[in-house]
């Protein structure tokens, strides 16, 4: 197609009957990892945000550091929608690795930008293809074979600037921004851009298909991933202790925080208020954790989900010696050796009920990078007034990808220490009091910090083993007074926890309940299901367990219930159930669980396939996909026994 | 048996010591050990190491992890905070506490299957860090919580209650941590308490991890015929390296001794640690010479005991983070939340 195309050429976007669309596209950029591509993705992605455009940025990158593909997907979308969206309009192929691969996924009337020698317009005739001679145009710019590939890359960039609008003049700032200013950095690239722009300019013809025009939808924000964004708060709220071990995701939360402290809570002494450590391993990353909580400091680490199995032993030591300290799980897919640079939300149950015995704990479900961000420091302060581990599960989509945000406020409130007794508060009290015994009655009791100068301060913890003045103790009542009131300590949390965003609307008969990164789909797909469908929904985004009592109400409030998440077995759907023992049949499971970001459409299209079944025999209770449509559809799979379907949309 | 420790003052110790506490202050719950269990006789010696050094009971954290010598912090020290916590996870826990906070006076009690297997690695990389508490390994060669097994310190050939002859060699934690660059390293014998006060002493004075191997006979699972940790046996082959005397740093107490005949080493509190030589030739500041004087003690059936290595002037890992003075447990909120100004700057930088 596009051999036939004088240079100058402008594609006719009726040919094939479509609407030129300003505003609203997907660009997918397929590299090798190592290629120094990161770079030009993120410059391509801050140009069209500072156009005004809202946009998102997904990196599918492998558990590797060189040689093997990786994919930068770029939404820009004028409604703000910016979830995955699977269908891509603008290719990038430069991996002959994945080259027949990625060409082959995309839809009719897309356009392939590829690197000459992967000849992509020989695969199929349905698409525009534009090749570009990458190696030679590099050539031209630097014959240091380095910086040749580094600039192949951002040649990319201003070939997509020149076919899509993007001003040159963003390009430039988001490279200083990227180089953060550094001209011997610059240069080479903003040159680099230029030489895309020429040869697309001279050789290419220019399409309308997909445009990007200035609008004024991001002035004032930032973009941040999840991590950053929950460094920050938690050094706001005053995180003084982190301890952790390296693991893909969660590694930049506290490469991040280090860097923030470094510059921020350093006295001008150049003494620090805070103690980061590299543990040997999770087991000690969350041991230094408790010991810091119990002698009194705000103390933390990030993980991932291997490194939550090994904290489980202290976990749960953590709930029953009621020792404060918050652990960041930020979920990737299972297990150690599975798809560690992959996203998914399969750690809910694990950590729910974390550790040996009756064990329940209080988790935070960020879905933002602002909720990264407040939960930072709401995280410290739970478990510090609820003198228990909290974990806040995030995920690799959140935590390592970027995202547009206001800016994140400055906190008004002081922060929570929760009940300690102070040297002074233990002279008033002559001197007695019990660690365990539960004084006002809402299960939390009250501690004093090793190093009180008070003859009756100290006490000794130990696990379960103590009656309620932290004495051994074996007794039968002992044991059941401590596990018994430990339950009512998380009764309490459950109005006091983050509670959940309700969108509840009039006439709506289905309701969908969601946590963390699934909401932007969700949100996407109900706007889907409302303007194409005319199913209107009411929307219940949970944000905390122990659950608030609102979800009762809502499931009640409903004829069904979707509970759309990603992991495979519906892990939230089934703690639900639990909560709502009357309402049972009314939830239905929507699983998104390929490794990659759910996206709206799946969603739509599980809830009408469901939708629709409501009225047969045995009714669709569970759709499972989520994998990429290929060009034969396979047939949903129907289990009798457990009514799902296992759609590929 | 030669002497083992140096006479270093004929007075009578006061009733009351420098903080005005009587040595029932220091005192903890009854213990509910075995009668005649080494680590009772260890944990006495603990108690009159902190009153006679008139630590502040207040300022002392006590660790543990599981076992019967994990049991003992429970039985010294009540006006203490401890925490008895994860099977061979004390090593990070105590860490923690002491980051937290810094004026902490740490002791740690641990066992040979504590450290020695399931917290080897815990207690390698506290050795690494130097963490500045006192870390005591009170050694039976058995787990004895769990009746009589085989720890990884049992000695080669020595015999369990059930005629079960251990065939793996011991590992010698003195030995690992000398490896490990720990700037304390002592083995003592529960049975010889005037040595272990001394050497409790000595290792509180010191500005680091102080390792103390303590070999604790355990009077129920291993102190029979072919037990090589049972008090008997112990007794009998006790190689003491030198006699160790210690002085305060406000004791004006001078020692009487020839010219090279006792090692002296000021610490960095300058209290004193005195040790006569047995050993001709014995450096306690030279690693290879420590290394191969406990794989001697090997070879010839010896239990070494005494001031293995001492190197006081390594930095500890809290001197290394360079914290604020005040404890990062009790800074005040405007010391730990930055500026308005600081925030605004980091979203600028993200715009």
């Amino acid at each position: 197609m596009s051999d036939s195309l004088s240079a100058t050429a402008v594609l006719d976007e009726a040919a094939d009957g479509r609407q030129p669309s300003v505003n609203d596209l997907t660009i997918h950029v397929a590299t090798v990892n190592g290629s120094g591509s990161q770079s030009s993705n993120n410059v391509l992605m801050r140009s069209i945000f500072q156009m005004g455009i809202p946009v998102s940025g997904k990196n599918m990158f492998p558990s590797n550091i060189a040689g093997l593909p990786t994919w930068f997907t770029i939404r820009a979308n004028k409604d703000g929608w910016i979830a995955r969206k699977k269908e891509v309009d603008l290719m990038v192929c430069m991996n002959a690795q994945t080259a027949r691969e990625d060409v082959e996924a995309l839809e009719p009337g897309a356009l392939c930008i590829y690197d000459a020698p992967l000849n992509c317009k020989s695969i199929r005739n349905d698409l525009i293809f534009f090749e570009v001679p990458f190696a030679k145009l590099a050539g031209e710019l630097t014959t240091d074979s380095r910086l040749r590939k580094l600039l192949t890359n951002m040649i990319y960039v201003g070939i997509i600037a020149e076919q899509i609008g993007i001003e040159r003049e963003e390009i430039v700032n988001a490279i200083t921004k990227q180089f953060k200013g550094k001209k011997k950095a610059i240069d080479p690239n903003v040159q680099a851009i230029d030489k895309g722009i020429e040869y697309a300019k001279a050789n290419l013809p220019r399409q309308n298909r997909w445009r990007v025009e200035r609008m004024n939808k991001t002035a004032g924000k930032i973009i941040i991933d999840g991590n950053a964004a929950a460094a920050i708060g938690a050094m706001f709220g005053g995180v003084t202790v982190v301890t952790w071990y390296p693991i893909t995701p969660s590694s930049s939360l506290c490469e991040s925080l280090i860097d923030y402290m470094k510059q921020h809570r350093i006295g001008p002494d150049g003494k620090a208020t805070f103690a980061i450590v590299q543990a040997e391993d999770e087991l000690a990353a969350v041991g230094m954790v408790l010991g810091a909580g119990w002698a009194g400091a705000r103390s933390m680490t990030s993980t991932a989900g291997p490194g939550i199995s090994l904290m489980s032993e202290f976990a749960g030591l953590g709930y029953f010696a009621e020792i404060p300290g918050v652990i960041w799980d930020i979920q990737r897919v299972g297990p150690s050796t599975g798809l560690p640079t992959r996203t998914a939300q399969g750690d809910v149950l694990q950590v729910w009920y974390l550790s040996h015995g009756d064990t329940q704990h209080i988790t935070l479900f960020p879905s933002s990078v602002r909720e990264c961000y407040d939960f930072g420091s709401e995280a410290l302060d739970l478990a510090e007034m609820f003198q228990t581990p909290v974990f806040v599960l995030s995920d690799l989509d959140l935590g390592m990808n970027n995202w547009m945000s206001d800016p994140f406020p400055y906190p008004e409130k002081p922060i929570r220490r929760g009940k300690v007794l102070s040297k002074e508060q233990l002279d008033k009290l002559g001197g007695k009091w019990g660690r365990y015994d539960d004084v006002d009655g809402d299960g939390i009791p009250y501690r004093t910090l090793p190093g009180t100068d008070h003859a009756m301060a100290s006490y000794f913890t130990r696990g379960s083993g103590h009656d309620a003045f932290a004495r051994y103790s074996e007794k039968p009542e002992d044991y059941k007074a401590t596990v018994d009131r430990l339950a009512k300590k998380i009764e309490t949390a459950r109005g006091v926890v983050p509670q959940p965003v309700i969108d509840r609307r009039a006439g709506a008969r289905i309701g969908i309940i969601a946590y963390g990164t699934t909401d932007w789909p969700v949100e996407e797909s109900r706007h889907q299901l409302r303007t194409e469908s005319s199913v209107e929904t009411s929307y219940l985004r949970l944000r905390a367990l122990p659950m608030s009592e609102d979800v009762k109400r809502f499931v009640a409030g409903h004829e069904r219930i979707y509970v759309v998440e990603q992991n495979r077995d519906g892990q939230m759907a089934d703690l639900i159930r639990l909560e709502v023992a009357n309402d049972q049949h009314k939830i239905r499971k929507v699983l998104h669980y390929t490794g990659l970001p759910c996206d709206a459409r799946f969603i739509t299209n599980a809830v009408l396939e469901m939708e629709a079944s409501i009225s047969a025999k045995e009714p669709l209770l569970l759709v499972r996909g989520g994998v990429q449509r290929k060009t034969t559809q396979a047939a949903p799979m129907r289990g009798p026994a457990t009514r799902e379907a296992r759609g590929e949309d | 048996m030669a002497e083992s420790v140096l006479k270093t003052s004929n007075a009578e110790p006061p009733k009351e010591n420098r903080v005005g506490l009587k040595a029932a202050d220091y005192a903890g719950g009854k213990s509910t050990l075995c009668a005649g269990c080494g680590h009772d006789a260890i944990s006495n010696q603990i108690i009159r190491a902190f009153y006679e050094m008139s630590v502040k009971p207040e300022k002392v954290v006590k660790f543990s992890g599981i076992g019967c010598s994990s049991k003992t912090p429970a039985y010294f020290l009540s006006r203490s905070h401890g925490f008895n916590s994860v099977h061979g996870r004390m090593p990070a826990v105590a860490t923690g506490a002491m980051l937290a906070n810094h004026n902490l006076i740490g002791i740690g009690v641990s066992g040979d299957g504590d450290t020695a297997s399931i917290g080897l690695g815990q207690f390698m990389h506290m050795v690494r860090r130097n963490i500045p508490m006192v870390y005591i390994v009170e050694n039976n060669g058995v787990y004895g919580l769990t009746k009589g097994q085989f720890s990884a310190t049992a000695d080669e050939g020595s015999k369990l209650k059930t005629g079960v002859l251990n065939d793996l060699p011991p590992m010698d934690l003195c030995a690992l941590a000398v490896q490990l660059g720990c700037g304390f390293v002592a083995r003592g014998f529960a049975g010889d308490p005037k040595q272990m006060v001394n050497i409790l002493k000595a290792a509180l004075a010191h500005d680091g991890l102080a390792v103390i191997d303590v070999i604790s006979p355990c009077v129920t699972f291993n102190n029979h015929e072919g037990s090589t940790k049972g008090y008997q046996y112990s007794k009998e082959h006790d190689e003491i390296l030198q006699q160790i005397g210690f002085v305060q740093s406000y004791e004006q107490i001078e020692v009487d001794y020839e010219p090279g005949e006792v090692r002296e080493v000021t610490m960095h509190d300058g209290s004193r640690i005195l040790l006569k030589k047995l050993e001709e030739d014995y450096d306690p500041s030279n690693a290879v010479q420590a290394l191969e004087r406990l794989y001697r003690a090997v070879d010839n059936g010896q239990m070494l005991t005494g001031m293995i290595y001492l190197r006081p002037e390594k930095k500890s890992f809290l001197s290394l983070l360079n914290m604020t003075d005040e404890p990062l447990a009790t800074l005040p909120l405007e010391k730990t939340r930055p500026p308005k100004s600081a925030l605004d700057q980091i979203m600028r930088e993200l715009m």
